[in-house]
C-alpha cells in the first residue's frame, strides 16, 4: 500500500519508456503512420550519420570546457568559503546562480556576449583589446556555452565540496600542523585526499549533467553557428520533435545511455567512490 | 604572510570550532578582494539584466558600457505585461508580442506545488516502507528505483512524450505534472536514508497503543523528519521550478505554460536579425525574481538544503 503509488510512477513513467526507448529505436515510426520495424537500421545509420558525430564531438568539447573550470572554480570557492564559513551571506551569494532557470542564464548570456552590444566586449575595449564574436563563432561557441554554464554552477559545486571539507575533523589538521606542515602542503595532503569520496559524487554527477546539456543550447546558439553546438541532446530533440524521426531520435538516446554507462563505471572505479579514507 | 606561533598549552577552547584551519593562508586584505572579485561576478549579469530592462530600447545601442540604465523607463516592463496599448508598445521598441507574466507565473506555481507535494508525499511513504516494512520484493524493487538513476532524462523523454499524447494531456497541467508527481529515484533514496537512521523505539512505543502503521507514518515519523521533508522539498521545488524541456515539449499554450517555457517561446517570437532586447530583459529580469526572493526570505534554509544534497 505505502509503495503502491511511488510503484506506477516508477512503472509508467521510468521503467516502461526506458524499454519502450529501446523497443521504439528498432523501428521507423513518425507518430502518425504505424511503427515499422526496421532492425538494425537506425545504428547502423549512426555510424555513417557525420552529424551525429559532430553531435558527439560537440558534446565532448563542452564536457571537456565545462568540468575542468568548473571543478578548479569550485574548489578555489570552496576553500575561500572555508576560510570565511561564518560568512552565511556569501554562501547565500554563490548559490543565487545555480537558483536561476537555465533559460533565464542562457539569455543572460546571450545578452551580455552580444558581439555588437554585450558588456563583455564593450569591456574589452576599455582594456584595449579586440572585441569577439563569442557566440557567432564555430571556434568559440562552444566555450562560450561552457563558460556560461560554468558561471551558473561553480557556486552549488563549490558550496558541496565545502560541505566535504567542512566534514574532515579538524584533529588531522592539528596533527599535521604539529608535525610543521603549512597552508599548501596541508591542502595537497590532507584536503584533497579526504576530499575524494566528495569529489567523486561532484565530478561524476557533473560529468552526467554535462553530458546532457541543452537548455542553454536551446536559448542561444540552437546548434550553430554551422554544427557547432549541435550536441546530442539538442541532435534527438530536432531529430524527434522537428523531424518526427522517432526512431532514429530514441536509437541516438540508447547510444548516450550506454555511453554514460561506460562513463560512470570508469568513474566509480577511478575514484574508489565507495570508500573513504577517513575510517 | 604572518603564522601564529603554536603554543601547546592554548586552552582548546580559542580554537575554531566550525572547520579545520585555513589550508592556504594569505593576507587577510587579499583574501577579502578575492571575495568581493567572486560576488562581483556572481551578482553583476544579474544587475546587467535589470539594468537592460530599465534602459530605454533605442539607446542601448549607442551606450553598450553604460553601468546605470540608460534613458530609464518602466516602458519594457509595462509593455512585456501588456500594460500598453499595442501601438503603444511597438512605439516603445517592441515587436507587439505579449509576455503572459502573471498567468505564467500562476502556472508555475500550481504545476510546482503539485509536483512537490505528490513526489515528496509519496516519495516519503515509499521510502518508509523500504526502511521499514517487510514485503516479498523489497531489496529488488529498491535496487530497480535506484537503478533509474543511471537512465538519462532524454531515454524516457520520447516514450513519455507519446504517452502524454495518446492520454490526451498535451496543452494540459497534468501533462506537465505526471511524470514527477509518483516518485523520484533521488527522493526515495535519500528519505530512505533517513527513515532507517530514525530510532525505532518511538514508533514501538506507538505500535504497543494500538496505532495503524499509517498512523505511526503520519504522527511519528513524519513529524521526526520534519528537516529531511525540508530538504527533499527545496531540492524537489528547485528542479521542478526551473524544470524547461519537459514543460515546453507538453505544453505551447499560453494559458497552461509555465515561466521557464513562456520565457523561451518569447525568445524565439522575437526577431533573429534584431532582437527586442530591453523587452527580452524585462522578461528576463520578472522570471528571476522569484528564485531571488526565496533566497533572500529563506537562504539560510536553501543553503543547508543544497549542502545536503551531496550524498549525505
Amino acid at each position: 500500500m505505502f509503495i503502491l503509488p511511488a510503484l506506477i510512477g516508477f512503472a509508467l513513467f521510468y521503467a516502461w519508456p526506458t524499454l519502450r526507448s529501446v523497443s521504439i529505436s528498432f523501428t521507423d515510426w513518425n507518430m502518425l503512420s504505424p511503427a515499422r520495424p526496421v532492425g538494425l537500421a537506425n545504428y547502423r545509420k549512426l555510424l555513417s550519420d557525420a552529424v551525429f558525430w559532430q553531435s558527439l564531438k560537440a558534446t565532448g568539447v563542452y564536457v571537456l570546457w565545462n568540468i575542468p573550470l568548473q571543478t578548479l572554480l569550485a574548489l578555489l570557492l570552496a576553500v575561500l568559503l572555508q576560510r570565511f564559513s561564518r560568512n552565511s551571506f556569501l554562501r547565500s551569494v554563490v548559490i543565487a546562480p545555480y537558483l536561476l532557470p537555465g533559460v533565464v542564464v542562457g539569455l543572460m548570456g546571450l545578452w551580455m556576449l552580444n558581439p555588437e552590444l554585450g558588456i563583455l566586449n564593450a569591456a574589452l575595449g576599455w582594456l584595449g583589446l579586440h572585441t569577439q564574436p563569442f557566440l557567432g563563432s564555430i571556434k568559440q561557441a562552444m566555450p562560450t556555452i561552457a563558460s556560461i554554464n560554468t558561471w551558473q554552477y561553480t557556486g552549488y559545486t563549490s558550496l558541496l565540496l565545502y560541505t566535504g571539507m567542512q566534514s574532515i575533523p579538524v584533529s588531522v589538521y592539528e596533527a599535521a600542523r604539529i608535525d610543521g606542515a603549512q597552508g599548501g602542503r596541508q591542502f595537497f595532503s590532507i584536503t584533497l585526499p579526504l576530499l575524494r569520496p566528495v569529489m567523486a559524487f561532484v565530478v561524476i554527477t557533473s560529468l552526467i549533467g554535462s553530458f546532457q546539456i541543452f537548455d542553454t543550447i536551446a536559448i542561444t546558439t540552437q546548434g550553430g553557428p554551422v554544427n557547432a553546438t549541435r550536441v546530442i541532446v539538442w541532435y534527438i530533440y530536432e531529430q524527434a520533435f522537428t523531424l518526427y524521426n522517432m526512431g532514429y531520435a530514441t536509437a541516438i538516446a540508447v547510444v548516450l545511455f550506454a555511453v554514460l554507462l561506460v562513463v560512470t563505471v570508469v568513474q566509480l572505479r577511478l575514484f574508489r567512490a565507495d570508500s573513504s579514507d577517513l575510517e | 604572510m604572518t603564522t601564529e606561533p603554536i603554543n601547546p598549552h592554548r586552552p582548546a577552547g580559542n580554537q575554531p570550532l566550525k572547520g579545520p584551519r585555513p589550508a592556504i593562508r594569505l593576507q587577510e586584505p587579499l583574501l577579502r578582494l578575492v571575495v568581493g572579485l567572486v560576488v562581483l561576478i556572481t551578482l553583476f549579469p544579474l544587475w546587467w539584466v535589470f539594468r537592460t530592462a530599465l534602459s530605454d530600447s533605442k539607446q542601448i545601442f549607442t551606450h553598450t558600457g553604460s553601468i546605470l540604465p540608460v534613458g530609464f523607463t518602466l516602458n519594457n516592463f509595462a509593455r512585456v505585461l501588456g500594460l500598453l496599448t499595442p501601438e503603444q508598445a511597438i512605439a516603445a521598441g517592441g515587436t507587439g508580442q505579449t509576455f503572459y507574466f502573471f498567468r505564467a507565473l500562476f502556472n508555475s506555481v500550481l504545476v510546482t506545488a503539485f509536483v512537490v507535494a505528490g513526489q515528496v508525499f509519496f516519495s516519503a511513504t515509499a521510502a518508509y516502507a523500504f526502511a521499514r516494512l517487510r514485503f516479498p520484493g523489497r531489496s529488488l524493487v529498491f535496487t530497480l528505483f535506484i537503478s533509474a538513476l543511471l537512465v538519462p532524462g532524454v531515454v524516457t523523454l520520447v516514450p513519455n512524450f507519446v504517452f502524454m499524447k495518446d492520454l490526451g494531456w498535451l496543452n494540459t497541467y497534468q501533462g506537465q505534472i505526471a511524470p514527477y508527481f509518483f516518485m523520484t529515484p533521488l527522493a526515495v533514496f535519500y528519505l530512505r536514508q533517513f527513515f532507517i537512521s530514525v530510532p525505532r523505539e518511538l514508533e514501538e512505543a506507538a505500535k504497543l497503543d494500538g496505532a495503524s502503521t499509517f498512523g505511526i507514518f503520519w504522527r511519528v515519523v513524519m513529524p521526526l523528519s520534519r528537516g529531511a521533508l525540508a530538504t527533499i522539498s527545496i531540492l524537489t521545488f528547485i528542479s521542478a521550478w526551473n524544470n524547461f524541456l519537459w514543460p515546453y515539449l507538453i505544453a505551447q499554450d499560453p494559458k497552461v505554460q509555465v515561466l521557464t517555457a513562456a520565457l523561451a517561446t518569447f525568445r524565439t517570437q522575437s526577431p533573429q536579425g534584431s532582437p527586442d532586447w530591453t523587452g527580452l530583459m524585462a522578461g528576463t529580469s520578472l522570471s528571476m525574481l522569484p528564485p531571488l526572493l526565496l533566497l533572500l526570505v529563506m537562504g539560510r534554509q536553501i543553503v543547508t538544503s543544497l549542502q545536503h544534497s551531496g550524498g549525505k
